[in-house]
């Protein structure tokens, strides 16, 4: 679905005569493969160049050198751009900016307007998408009214409403309280169980990873960590070095295997835990 | 006080008046406006105010709300009402030192405030019924000639209804700074005209970055879905003509021509 | 200082279609030098209750007194109040206007009608206390990451040196590198200068590892008022209102509900790590 080459993004800031002033490295031979249908996690923290690496694969940003290819699509290729946007849909951080019009329906009709959708289908796609993120009750509400949540679960209507083989999350959760932050996951796992979309969640939650099917840890410009989310969490310290945290089970399972009880590395859930614990008493 | 201006606003029913489409609507309120002024005499009076009440009345909009838009602009129609008041020349009733009241003056405040009153109940109604995106659809299309002389016409709309969109967002912002940097202990009500506007500038600065934040991020969010202009585009709820807009077209053409002549047959 | 918060009532655009009632019969007493979190959805009421608190909001009925004082008297001093308690906003970096980091935060003590030179003292104490280094304090705030964009908002809220400090969602948007390293801060604050200090706060897990006291709003109300351990004693309660303790917390009560004897009162990685070690260690006590 998503092929990067050593992909580099430099952000050049240049001074009024047009002389190059400094040159920052975002992106720095940045290599990666997800598959079809798969739900991908990107971690990293602010600056990590997880951001820059989300609006490459919208085309929103093009390579200074490598490659990236989606669905088969090159992104350097101009003629691919509208093609690309439309196989990519985007949801980004703040739900506020990313909502265009003063009805919900309206809102998710924008996308498929720009892409000359027929009026009917327009209308049954609108009708669709906001069923598949469970807001059909709200349609003609203004999204002034909703919570952020709801804001974001419009959004990804939006996008859901162009079609897309694969939708890029760039942090929709971080501007959320834990409720809304639930509604947007559950929401997006639906989709890549039912719809088979693909889904690249860029995130440093680490409980919303922990149902990916594979994590990239991006840190300085390049993947640092990448792996089953339990190969992830697994190497809880050096998670540490690059700025992350770990579920707190996922941590007091390190801490209690440092103390030299026999615990499996990489704990996950609560119920593994217990599980680990019951078998080392019954073992005792 | 910003809040309770109800131009602008919309007042969700299912009525005839809602179900027009807007460029009817749009012209009517040109029509109407027209009347208001071109009326004479009693009789004109009457055919405008039952117009009006007619309309109201199909709307489903409740009169209390209607009225409540017309506080706002409670002082504009004073300031008015008293200048032709006093302002009139004719046959003076009461002198005090040099204000006269006269005869004429008195007629024409009258005039004047029923005039402002049904200008604002009638472009109120349009608003109150009619969705700003609606609204500007309506005003696209209908000047859609315009964009052979190369006037951007479908940008313009585009712009007027995120401005729709945006405004309530930044007047919370507005509030939220405000608060914030009370918060740190400025004052925004005391001082002089150069200390008031001096205290603006912590409001100011961060309102302008914020909205050219939110801009760039709209931008990006609009060019992610594929965004690139009116060309090509279709529409989720095109206008398209029914015949109760067809009907309602003869109506308004009717009443402007009845009132025409009306003040030609009947001008007292 | 002390904060007694009486029979607070607050009603948003009463007499409009758009009434809500907001706070609902609060009483609070908050004492000097506590650590206090406040949680709850949003919506909850917690953000218009520390808006009273500093007199940005006036209750629409009840009474708050300050170090004894009414502070809805006439003769009350508003403005002396707003020095005394210190409101840091959510997303705080929102509110930097200046054209240096230094002057920005010198912005209250100035309010404060203080002397420029006292003014940058108090300015260079704070920005210090938040962790910024030096060679910053000359550029434009909005060069700044996020994470020092904050923290010099946050500064600038420190230097009027209020008694109390509060803080709406300091984390939100941050990394948990960045989160932990503001949070800490605080508690360094807290500890330094003694000073009480309320954070408002979506997340249990922050809540429970820094604050001795939690006040759970739920629906313009006060549902629960005691100790960490306490309160998440009620963690189903919690949980009905779209609220959750800490992870531990769950896995102690089922770990007790299998029958195994700990002590459900853990509610930080560390307290839960001891409490394990104790039944599972290698040095356990013999059952």
């Amino acid at each position: 679905m998503i092929k990067a080459k050593n992909l580099v993004h430099e952000y050049i800031r240049r001074d009024e005569e047009g002389n190059v002033e400094s040159i920052q490295t975002a992106l720095d031979h940045v290599n990666i493969h997800i598959k079809p249908g798969s739900f991908v996690a990107i971690l990293g923290h602010n600056g990590s160049g997880k951001s820059t690496l989300a609006k490459h694969l919208n085309v929103l940003l093009s390579p200074t050198e490598g490659s990236l290819w989606v669905d088969g699509k090159d992104t350097a290729d101009a003629d691919k751009l509208w093609e690309i946007r439309q196989t990519a849909g985007m949801v980004f951080q703040n739900p506020d900016n990313q909502i265009i019009a003063t009805v919900v329906e309206e809102d998710v009709g924008f996308g498929p307007e720009n892409i000359g959708v027929p009026t009917d289908e327009i209308w049954k796609r609108v009708e669709d998408s906001l069923r598949a993120v469970g807001m059909l009750e709200y349609r003609s509400h203004s999204p002034n009214k909703l919570s952020g949540g709801q804001k974001q679960r419009v959004a990804i209507a939006g996008v859901v409403a162009m079609q897309p083989k694969c939708i890029v999350l760039d942090e929709p959760t971080a501007m959320l309280d834990p409720v809304g932050r639930r509604e947007v996951l559950r929401t997006v796992k639906e989709l890549n169980r039912t719809k088979g979309v693909t889904i690249i969640l860029i995130t440093h939650y680490m409980e919303e990873v922990v149902d990916a099917d594979y994590v990239y840890v991006m840190d300085s410009g390049s993947v640092a960590m990448e792996g089953t989310p339990r190969e992830i969490f697994s190497r809880v310290d050096t998670l540490k070095l690059h700025r992350m945290d770990v579920p707190q089970v996922t941590l007091l399972a390190h801490e209690l295997k440092k103390e030299g009880l026999d615990i499996p590395d990489g704990i996950l859930t609560r119920e593994e835990l217990v599980k680990a614990l019951e078998r080392l008493s019954n073992k005792g | 006080m910003i809040r309770d201006i109800t131009i602008g606003q919309y007042y969700p029913a299912k009525s005839p008046i809602h179900a027009l489409d807007p460029r009817v609507k749009l012209f009517g309120t040109f029509v109407f406006l027209i009347s208001v002024f071109a009326y004479k005499g009693i009789v004109g009076f009457a055919v405008v105010t039952l117009f009006l009440a007619l309309l109201i009345g199909l709307s489903k909009v409740p009169f209390r709300f209607m009225v409540k838009g017309l506080k706002a602009i409670m002082i504009l129609m004073l300031i008015t009402g008293v200048f032709n008041l006093f302002l009139t020349p004719g046959e003076v009733i009461w002198q005090i030192w040099k204000l006269k009241l006269t005869k004429e003056g008195i007629a024409a405040a009258i005039r004047m405030t029923i005039r402002l009153t049904y200008l604002i109940l009638g472009t109120s109604l349009m608003t109150l019924t009619t969705t700003p995106n609606q609204l500007t659809d309506g005003l696209e299309k209908a000047l859609k000639p315009l964009n052979k002389i190369h006037v951007p016409v479908h940008e313009i709309a585009m712009m007027m209804s995120i401005a729709l969109r945006f405004i309530p967002i930044l007047i919370e912002e507005t509030d939220k700074i405000m608060k914030a940097q009370m918060a740190r202990g400025a004052n925004f009500d005391e001082g002089n005209v150069i200390q008031k506007a001096k205290a603006l500038i912590p409001l100011l600065v961060p309102l302008f970055v914020s909205a050219f934040r939110r801009a760039n991020d709209l931008a990006l969010a609009m060019e992610a879905r594929c965004y690139q202009g009116g060309d090509g585009r279709t529409k989720m709820k095109p206008l398209v003509y029914t015949s109760l807009d067809a009907r309602a077209y003869v109506v308004l053409v009717a009443y402007l021509v009845f009132l025409i002549a009306l003040r030609v047959v009947l001008p007292f | 200082m002390s904060i007694i918060i009486d029979k607070v009532n607050y009603i948003y655009g009463q007499g409009t279609a758009y009434e809500k009632h907001a706070l609902r019969d609060i009483n609070l007493k908050i004492e000097d030098g506590q650590f206090i979190g406040i949680i709850g959805h949003t919506g909850s009421g917690k953000s218009t209750l520390i808006q009273h608190l500093n007199g940005l909001l006036k209750a629409t009925s009840g009474a708050i007194y300050v170090n004894g004082e009414d502070i809805y008297d006439k003769d009350y001093k508003m403005s002396k109040l707003r020095t005394q308690v210190g409101l840091v906003f959510q997303y705080p970096e929102h509110q930097l206007f200046e054209t240096t980091i230094f002057d920005d935060v010198c912005f209250g003590p100035m309010n404060q009608g203080l002397s420029k030179d006292e003014a940058g003292l108090r300015a260079f104490e704070a920005l210090r206390a938040v962790g910024l280094p030096e060679e910053l304090y000359d550029q434009s705030p909005f060069d700044l990451s996020g994470g020092q964009k904050r923290r010099v908002a946050i500064a600038g809220v420190l230097a009027m040196k209020p008694q109390v400090l509060v803080l709406d969602e300091p984390t939100a948007g941050l990394d948990p590198k960045g989160r932990d390293e503001i949070l800490d801060q605080i508690a360094d604050i807290h500890k330094k200068t003694n000073s009480t200090v309320v954070l408002v706060s979506h997340s249990m897990e922050d809540v429970a590892r820094y604050v001795d006291r939690i006040i759970v709003m739920n629906r313009g109300s006060v549902m629960f008022d005691d100790t960490p351990t306490e309160v998440f004693r009620h963690y189903k309660e919690l949980e009905q209102i779209g609220l959750a303790a800490p992870q531990v917390t769950y896995l102690m009560h089922e770990l007790r509900e299998k029958g195994y004897p700990v002590s459900c009162d853990a509610t930080t990685v560390e307290e839960a790590k001891e409490e394990l070690l104790k039944l599972f260690g290698k040095d356990r006590v013999s059952r």
